[in-house]
């Protein structure tokens, strides 16, 4: 069993045999012709146009679902492509000159223009060179009579994992049997996902190696809820999903009528729910899911997508676009939680030996201060447009909140000092994520406006297990006694000092939970958009009175499989439909 | 007469456009500045101060990769070439293509 966690870019579960689409380009050879043949090349380079346009535009008309706004933008600029007067000229230029065939100059003009977008810094542009790829292969289809990819011709239900898939290869799957897509490449705004969104097919990015450790017909779990991608898994995995995905499927039904109404208990106690966010592009689907805000902006992929050191500018204009969304509604910036990855990795001389333990997260910025600073005024700039909170994450001391309050307090200074405005008021607030910062929450509660609890991160440092460690992972649990006193610490103090307390780990997003968390006194949570509606559901068919009697057994258990077991029976007890 | 007709025939107009949209010329864009373009039948050039492309080609259009705050030249040269600018500069400056703008 190999469980690998990527980025989830369209909610739901799928359990099915994996079908691996080599995405592996056409090599064409080139092959000189004769100047006799020039022209016959050419008329081949200006059907294959004239075909690939016929099989566009079928496509296109196919495409009529109304949620098929995005894919036919896509394919209508495939269209303007093909027939770009200047694109082909170059094509029967080279054929002209060069002496080659109709493929090798479709081929080699094509990806001159690709690599020319991969050049370019702008991701948003970069990303499009998937396009020309793809225009491409639909002409070099035509030319070479290939057949269409077998994923048109399925007869079972399969998971697709790729390296990468173009538009195409996604807008031609079969909904009937494809059930999930995973890749190694991709983010939130690649083709791919947004297919993958409009279909309504799961699908899990930036698996990195995925296609390396599956073979073709492995058992696969695709879980775009949580996340996580799941090849050949054990018997237990299998029930656990097939539960999961038996729920989504009836929940989904039934929480379509629930999204407007508020997150209230049955005996009037309103919870304010709100959604943890990675991309500004999803800002959106918090509030189509009945989202009150955001509770949870993580902004690493500001970094994570780029070559190139992010400017104040891109900072700003990724938040401003979220803020923008949510109008009066309350968004929660997290400052970056960089490190143990790829960026903060890439500059060092040597990995770090213990990187969870190592210069990750606020650790990093204060010691990266341009960094930083850059950062923070772009969320002091938006802070004018909307209710913007800001987070500082990994706090383990009093010492670094206030350096890193006072790095606030310069940047706003210098925004005084250039008149550009912004909230003098911002609300500041920690993740409460580290065993010392919980223990120390008293404290820490006098210089801050807010917590949030980060249980997952918390979790692994009081337990001192890693999650991802197939060995050890049996050990982490959220509910573990040790892990529930730190978190009923954090609250108490919290509500001691009057400040608002929020939980933003994934504990909050499991059903199980929530009811433990109500009870111990949590008003505020944010999760992944996707479970806003599952959640809300369960918090409006529970009283208040109920939760506070379930968190009172559970404080008195000693014993983390008894905690489990006795809040799995609760929840079934009250919520029968929803388990 | 004819010279009259000559005149007209080789108008020549031409303006600066500023790209205002925060995500830049990106497909969608090139997209809809190709197709106003191609509505006129006047020679139509676009310039970034380095590369000067046909403005009717999307693929030379998108491979500008103008991004938000590019300064583009644009010459039209034909019966309407009038017309092509103001349609252009509608759609990039005015409207700049449907999208949203950043925020000073």
């Amino acid at each position: 069993m190999e469980i690998k966690k990527g980025i989830a870019v369209s909610p739901g579960i799928s359990i099915a045999r994996s079908l691996i689409i080599d995405s592996e380009d056409y090599r064409i050879p080139r092959r000189q012709i004769k100047p006799s043949q020039r022209m016959i090349e050419i008329q081949r380079a200006r059907n294959a146009f004239k075909d690939a346009i016929g099989e566009l535009t079928r496509f296109e008309s196919a495409t009529d679902k109304p949620e098929g706004g995005k894919i036919k933008d896509i394919f209508a600029v495939h269209l303007r492509f093909l027939h770009d007067r200047s694109l082909r000229k170059k094509i029967t230029d080279m054929i002209h000159s060069d002496l080659v065939t109709a493929e090798y100059a479709v081929s080699t003009v094509l990806r001159e223009i690709a690599s020319h977008f991969t050049k370019v810094k702008d991701a948003y542009i970069s990303e499009r060179a998937a396009d020309i790829y793809d225009i491409e292969r639909r002409l070099l289809t035509q030319l070479l009579g290939r057949k269409r990819e077998n994923v048109e011709h399925l007869k079972s239900e399969v998971v697709i994992v790729a390296r990468e898939l173009s538009p195409t290869q996604t807008a031609g799957f079969d909904r009937k049997f494809v059930k999930g897509i995973a890749s190694d490449a991709g983010g939130r705004t690649s083709h791919a996902a947004i297919v993958a969104r409009s279909l309504g097919i799961p699908a899990v990015v930036a698996l990195e190696d995925l296609t390396e450790c599956t073979s073709v017909g492995d058992l696969v779990i695709v879980d775009g809820n949580r996340a996580i991608v799941i090849v050949n898994p054990d018997e237990q995995t299998i029930r656990q999903y097939e539960e999961y995905s038996k729920e989504f499927t009836e929940l989904e039904h039934r929480l379509d009528a629930i999204r407007q109404k508020p997150a209230v208990t049955r005996d009037g106690v309103e919870i304010t729910l709100l959604g943890n966010i990675e991309f500004p592009n999803e800002a959106e689907v918090v509030l189509e899911k009945g989202g009150a805000g955001i509770g949870l902006y993580r902004t690493e992929f500001l970094y994570l997508n780029t070559q190139t050191e992010p400017t104040e500018q891109d900072h700003y204009e990724a938040y401003a676009e979220t803020v923008r969304v949510f109008a009066d509604k309350p968004v929660v910036i997290r400052t970056l939680d960089l490190g143990a990855d790829k960026y903060t990795q890439r500059k060092r001389f040597a990995p770090e030996p213990n990187p969870f333990l190592g210069l990750r997260s606020i650790r990093f910025c204060l010691q990266n201060l341009m960094l930083f600073k850059r950062q923070l005024r772009a969320i002091l700039r938006v802070s004018v447009l909307g209710d913007v909170k800001i987070m500082f994450p990994l706090i383990t001391n009093r010492h670094e909140l206030m350096q890193a309050k006072m790095i606030l307090h310069d940047v706003m200074e210098d925004l005084d000092e250039e008149s550009i405005p912004y909230n003098r008021d911002m609300q500041v607030g920690i993740m409460v994520e580290t065993p010392s910062a919980a223990l120390t929450a008293h404290s820490l509660a006098r210089d801050v406006d807010f917590f949030s609890i980060g249980t997952n991160d918390l979790t692994q440092y009081t337990l001192a297990v890693d999650r991802g460690n197939e060995l050890v992972s049996m050990l982490y649990s959220t509910v573990d006694p040790a892990v529930l006193r730190l978190i009923r610490t954090v609250i108490q103090d919290a509500h001691k000092a009057q400040i608002d307390l929020s939980v933003c780990g994934e504990m909050a997003s499991e059903p199980e939970y929530i009811m433990l968390l109500m009870g111990m006194g949590v008003r505020t949570i944010s999760i992944t958009s996707p479970m806003i509606p599952e959640i809300k559901q369960i918090i409006r068919s529970v009283t208040m009175e109920y939760c506070n009697n379930v968190a009172r057994k559970v404080l008195g258990m000693d014993s983390e499989r008894q905690i489990s077991a006795y809040l799995r029976d609760a929840a079934r007890k009250i919520l029968p439909e929803a388990f | 007469m004819q010279a009259e007709e000559d005149t007209l025939e080789n108008e020549e107009y031409e303006a600066e456009l500023e790209i205002k949209n925060a995500e830049g010329l990106h497909m969608r864009p090139a997209m809809q500045f190709v197709d106003i373009a191609n509505r006129f039948d006047s020679e139509i050039n676009v310039s970034n101060g380095e590369t000067n492309v046909d403005g009717k080609s999307i693929m030379n259009i998108s491979m500008l990769a103008a991004t938000c705050g590019t300064k583009l030249r644009i010459k039209a040269k034909g019966p309407d070439a009038r017309q092509a600018i103001d349609a252009l500069r509608e759609l990039v400056e005015e409207k700049h293509f449907d999208e949203p703008t950043p925020k000073k």
